[in-house]
């Protein structure tokens, strides 16, 4: 069964029609063309397919497409207009060398400036010590909120150093 | 030289990476593709009796499906695990019997579905067992020095240790994919696939598709990790291959699901092992007996031999190695990480460590002790062995010294705390044959084209850096061309060998390129060139080294354990791009630790397949099982090894540090694991 | 995945009009553990009714301290909602302790509680499950094992409950809110959930077009203290080989109320009523704690493969309390 729905992706808009049974992230792939976006389990197991949906991130192939007519999406292609080059966390990747065959880096990208968007928010995570109290950017919560991004090559490291780059260019930024 | 080598650069494709803009397999563009899905056996072993495929071939949007008996013909079937859809037989439960190739991937999911398949059935075994009555040996024992059971019985102190090792999936993030098209007016195969050596793919298909090598094309310009199960083309090319032909004009993406890989495009296979170490009182080795068992399948020949690695590790007056194989009826096992090293060093290791506790002796000490001045193996000189300095940075960079070794003793709230170490080696790979094309484009600007494969190791960057040095211009002025069996050939990125082979061609390559056209050469000033040996000298070996130090926290309730705290240091020779080095080797020990803590495949003995067969039930670590971790290396350059001066890091990273792990839970808890993973039911007791 | 029909609901009534229209509909919310299946091939329905949209998403607080949770709030906005938080922290942990945070911001409520078992076999069309194709047999029966029950399974199914949310819910005595072809009805969490006995394909009581629309949760006894423990194969983003929710209040040395709810060892969110009843009124003493984790315990029944579950049990319940008791002020 084909249905047409309406996607606004890295702030270009597509009408499309699609199988009922295809999801987002494969609407965004096979139809749009838009191949950030890595599909790594095609499960909710690994977190590649992660894109910021509305202002908030989420994986993309647990979803079906027609379920999220009139979406808006940005992908690790879409974080920043090209004058201004790069995101700072993209940047950051780069430099602290947060990965390494790359396949996962456009959903930990995203999942990260996400997740820095839910501790701005105040939401606690798992390890947040006292739920009541607003949650603290400490190294443990980086590493707790990034657990839905597997990296096989294993840059957990690097990542956690980009991260910290980043923060800290957003706070010379709000300076 | 202009000194690139050695000057932390970032990736050259990184800019590709982090936006998502650099392609891998599934994302070139080709117009109206077509998708294909397999339809897999669901018995271990026996024969495809029915293949009824009408209600999938009504299906709108069904293209084809292929079957054991209607398949394009293969010119040549001597290959078990490409020699697919040429007959009935299935050698193993998952093995691909059929196709589905739609004009949408769920169309020809669904329709995969509707195929009704029928088998005769044979009994099958999957289990690995050290006492299989079908285990044969791979070799003769190799026996060094003295009678290695004389030596064990005058021995002061003995260990006689059994360990195991359990399947393990490479799991690279970007799953296997191939799109295959065929261009008949050309007669012509493009195949885009993930692989760690395109000219390799070619090399194995061309034949087995019956085309020249002129024929078929692999392009591969980025690959979204390999550890071994890229290496070599597996049943999906071969597939997608079959699809195009079937299928003329048509571009047919197969893009393997994360349970698929789980099933044909190789694995780690178990080991089964059992160590004897004799030794003096005060530690030093008198005899290594280590004898390990791995399986193999109907369908490949690959051998995951543990026990090579007591080769050369230790002094000892007397050795003995032997490596059996156990025919199962099971997928082919393939290469993953370091393989034979990584499960054979985890048995060493641990049993070094048995021995340091049962002779009272540091267990930094003691592998010092027993450090070989010749390689025992071969008694040749080592072009460098630094395993000793290895030792003494870790020990010092982890704070070693004044460890009490009694376990079981130190405790923080409800955990305990314990302190482990293991070395590590891997050996010095140059495989030769790779070509080089240089071009001078003008200006001072090179471009420098290899068939080489970058997976994640840094090669765009890497080989970027060498050519920068050997055509004695800057980095910005080199502009690299790998991953693409059209430029010239290279060798398969794995045994820690790709920036040795293809650096050593580039070397020598610039080199003819400046005697062919001087300094000062033309716009357009070309030559090709390569190394068609390894310049090793007669009479030396070349390996890697390194030493692990490890902390962790066992909940003794639980049987948890976390890893706060874990430094490697290594000898790897000198140093091409430390910014991706470190990665590298960061990224062996990320995956060591998951082969302590979680990785297992569960085959079940009653089916024949792995049936943690997803990235929920087969664990690899997430961000929060990685603390406080840290790689470096002594600064060195082997000369001896690489025109460059440096080894292979790729693997070594991985070696021991397993062993580390499980020994600092017998630090921390007393209790000694020889079967990884150490998983919290491994540690819970009643 | 067969082709199906998808729907969007325009309210709850309506969602339950639609479904009960066809005999195959199933409700899609969220989506992470539907899509999933629908991959999987482990259901085939030929309806998707859509109730993602429906206003279903609102957090109130009544005046006696009640929280009324609408069905599709998000798991991430239940955990982080400032009077789940306050009142429930334990439900917030446990929730956290579930699945990525990208996954948190899809899954809702009603969808976690739905979730259905991760049982290898179960998700394996390949091998023979009662759960997905009655009387086929069980695979997990004699097979990997270490991810099932201890507690009230059966000869057809040794299947667990994975979701970390319920097992909260469960201990805080919390109420589903349901609507059906039938009106509106209410049940305890503890009853939503069954045991698999001769019909493991069912996972819950519902009957077929109910619609779960949110769950209410009675404020919690003065001076409780909670926790939330979770004991899984990797530091986060896995399923309990054991889960713990925990709630104690003491007073002057006496436990005056206790309610645990056990995650990974049974068809259900088990709440630990034996270990309960030894607890009351008991002093808060390391005995006390150890003869409650015997008591539960005493009904576990595990396989080969699974027995390290009842120490760890053991061990997991003894500490909780310790941590509860030790802190009381």
């Amino acid at each position: 069964m084909e249905s047409r729905l309406a996607l606004t992706v890295d702030g270009e808009e597509h009408t499309i029609e699609v199988d009922t049974r295809t999801t987002l992230l494969d609407a965004l792939r096979d139809r749009i063309g838009a191949t950030a976006p890595k599909k790594g389990c095609d499960h909710g197991q690994c977190g590649s397919c992660t894109v910021i949906e509305d202002g908030r991130r989420v994986t993309t192939c647990l979803s079906l497409a027609v379920a999220h007519d009139g979406a808006s999406i940005v992908t690790a292609s879409g974080l920043s207009d090209g004058d201004l080059g790069l995101h700072p966390m993209q940047q950051a990747f780069i430099e602290q060398d947060a990965f390494q065959c790359g396949y996962c880096t456009p959903g930990q990208i995203c999942s990260a400036i996400g997740m820095l968007a839910e501790i701005a928010d105040g939401s606690p995570s798992f390890v947040t010590e006292d739920l009541a109290d607003p949650p603290t950017l400490t190294d443990a919560e980086i590493r707790e909120r990034l657990s839905g991004n597997l990296c096989r090559c294993g840059a957990y490291v690097n990542i956690l150093a980009a991260v910290r780059q980043a923060t800290q260019h957003s706070d010379k930024g709000a300076a | 030289m202009t000194n690139a080598i050695g000057t932390s650069t970032a990736r050259v494709d990184g800019i590709a990476k982090v936006t998502g803009t650099a392609q891998y397999a599934y994302e070139h563009p080709f117009t109206d593709p077509v998708y294909l899905h397999p339809v897999q056996a669901t018995v271990a072993r026996g024969a495809v009796d029915t293949f009824r495929s009408d209600k999938a071939e009504s299906v709108d949007g069904v293209l084809a499906v292929l079957s054991p008996w209607n398949a394009p013909r293969l010119a040549d079937v001597s290959d078990p695990e490409l020699s697919l859809l040429q007959g009935p037989e299935v050698r193993f439960r998952g093995q691909i019997i059929g196709a589905v190739i739609a004009t949408t991937p769920e169309i020809a999911r669904h329709a995969q579905s509707l195929v009704e398949v029928e088998y005769t059935t044979d009994d099958h075994d999957t289990v690995l067992r050290a006492d299989h009555p079908d285990r044969y040996p791979e070799d003769d024992p190799q026996t060094i020095g003295d009678d290695v059971d004389e030596k064990l019985s005058s021995a002061q102190l003995v260990i006689d240790q059994r360990y195991s090792t359990p399947e393990e999936h490479n799991t690279p993030m970007e799953p296997h994919t191939a799109v295959a098209l065929w261009d008949p007016a050309e007669q012509h195969l493009t195949l885009t696939t993930a692989t760690q050596g395109p000219h390799s793919v070619v090399d194995t298909l061309a034949p087995l598709l019956g085309l020249e090598p002129q024929q078929l094309r692999v392009v591969s310009p980025h690959v979204g990790g390999g550890f071994g199960s890229k290496a070599a083309p597996h049943g999906h090319d071969l597939v997608a291959a079959l699809g195009a032909l079937a299928l003329p004009g048509r571009a047919v993406k197969y893009a393997v699901t994360r349970q698929q890989g789980f099933v044909f495009v190789g694995y780690r296979s178990p080991t089964r092992q059992h160590l004897r170490l004799g030794a003096r009182c005060d530690g030093t080795l008198t005899a290594i007996d280590h004898e390990s068992f791995s399986q193999v399948s109907p369908a490949g020949t690959f051998s995951e031999s543990a026990s090579s690695i007591s080769a050369s590790m230790y002094a000892a007056d007397a050795r003995r190695l032997v490596h059996h194989l156990v025919p199962l009826d099971v997928p082919p096992p393939h290469w993953m990480r370091a393989p034979g090293e990584a499960p054979g060093m985890f048995a060493l290791e641990v049993a070094m460590d048995e021995l340091a506790v049962a002779a009272g002796i540091d267990p930094v000490e003691l592998r010092i002790r027993n450090d070989p001045d010749r390689d025992p193996a071969t008694g040749n000189r080592w072009t460098s062995r630094r395993l000793v300095e290895c030792l003494h940075e870790g020990a010092r960079q982890f704070g070693w010294r004044d460890r009490d070794p009694h376990p079981g003793i130190r405790r923080d709230g409800e955990w305990l705390i314990g302190t482990g170490m293991a070395s590590a080696t891997y050996p010095h790979v140059m495989s030769p044959g790779t070509k080089v094309t240089i071009r001078h484009d003008g200006g001072g600007r090179y471009t420098v084209r290899t068939g080489a494969a970058d997976i994640g190791t840094g090669a765009w960057t890497t080989l970027t850096l060498i050519s920068a040095d050997a055509l004695r211009v800057s980095r910005e002025r080199v502009t690299m061309e790998i991953g693409d069996s059209s430029l010239p050939t290279a060798t398969v990125a794995g045994g820690s060998s790709g920036t040795t082979s293809w650096g050593s061609a580039i070397v020598a390559t610039a080199e003819a390129f400046r005697r062919q056209h001087g300094d000062d050469p033309e716009a357009g000033a070309q030559t090709t060139g390569g190394v068609s040996e390894d310049p090793l000298a007669e009479g030396y070996t070349a390996a890697s080294f390194g030493a692990h130090f490890v902390e962790v926290r066992v909940h003794p309730g639980t049987g948890e354990v976390r890893v706060p705290r874990m430094r490697g240091v290594f000898s790897i020779g000198r140093v091409i791009n430390p910014r991706t080095v470190r990665s590298q080797l960061l990224g062996g020990m990320v995956m060591g630790l998951s082969m302590a803590l979680h990785e297992k495949s569960v085959r079940d003995p009653r089916f024949g397949h792995v049936v943690t067969q997803d990235l929920a039930t087969y664990h690899v670590p997430v961000n929060a099982d990685i603390e406080d971790m840290d790689a470096s290396w002594l600064d060195e350059t082997d000369e001896l090894a690489t025109p460059m001066g440096s080894r292979g890091a790729g693997e070594i990273g991985i070696v021991g540090s397993a062993a580390a792990i499980a020994n600092a839970v017998y630090h921390a808890t007393g209790t000694r694991v020889r079967d990884l993973p150490i998983t919290p039911p491994a540690l819970v007791r009643d | 995945m067969r082709p199906f029909d998808y729907e969007r609901a325009t309210d709850a009534a309506d969602a339950v009009a639609r479904a009960a229209s066809r005999p195959e509909a199933v409700f899609l919310a969220g989506g992470t553990n539907l899509v999933d299946h629908l991959k999987l091939g482990l259901v085939e329905p030929e309806l998707l009714v859509d109730i993602s949209h429906l206003p279903l998403a609102a957090i109130e607080q009544e005046p006696d301290g009640t929280l009324d949770i609408g069905a599709n709030v998000r798991n991430a906005d239940l955990a982080a909602h400032p009077a789940v938080r306050r009142s429930h922290p334990l439900l917030s942990r446990a929730l956290l302790s579930g699945a990525s945070g990208q996954l948190r911001n899809l899954a809702t409520t009603g969808g976690n509680l739905l979730q259905r078992t991760r049982c290898v076999y179960f998700q394996d069309v390949t091998t023979p499950c009662n759960k997905r194709s009655p009387g086929s047999g069980c695979s997990a029966l004699g097979g990997h094992t270490e991810q099932h029950a201890i507690f009230g399974a059966s000869q057809q199914c040794i299947a667990v409950h994975p979701s970390d949310m319920a097992v909260a819910l469960a201990a805080l005595d919390a109420q589903v809110s349901l609507l059906g072809p039938e009106g509106v009805t209410s049940m305890p969490v503890t009853e939503l959930h069954r045991l698999p006995g001769d019909s493991p394909e069912r996972d819950t009581v519902l009957d077929r077009g109910q619609l779960i629309t949110g769950v209410r949760i009675p404020p919690p006894p003065a001076g409780a203290r909670h926790t939330y423990r979770k004991v899984r194969e990797r530091s986060s983003f896995a399923f309990a080989l054991i889960s713990l929710a925990a709630e104690m209040v003491v007073e002057d040395g006496v436990i005056a109320s206790a309610r645990l709810a056990l995650g990974g060892v049974a068809h259900k969110p088990w709440r630990a009523r034996r270990a309960e009843e030894v607890l009351h009124g008991a002093p808060a003493i390391t005995e006390t704690f150890t003869a409650a984790a015997k008591a539960e315990l005493e009904q576990a029944r595990p396989l080969e493969g699974n027995a390290f579950k009842v120490p760890m049990a053991r061990a997991m319940i003894v500490a909780a309390l310790k941590e509860l008791a030790v802190e009381t002020t």
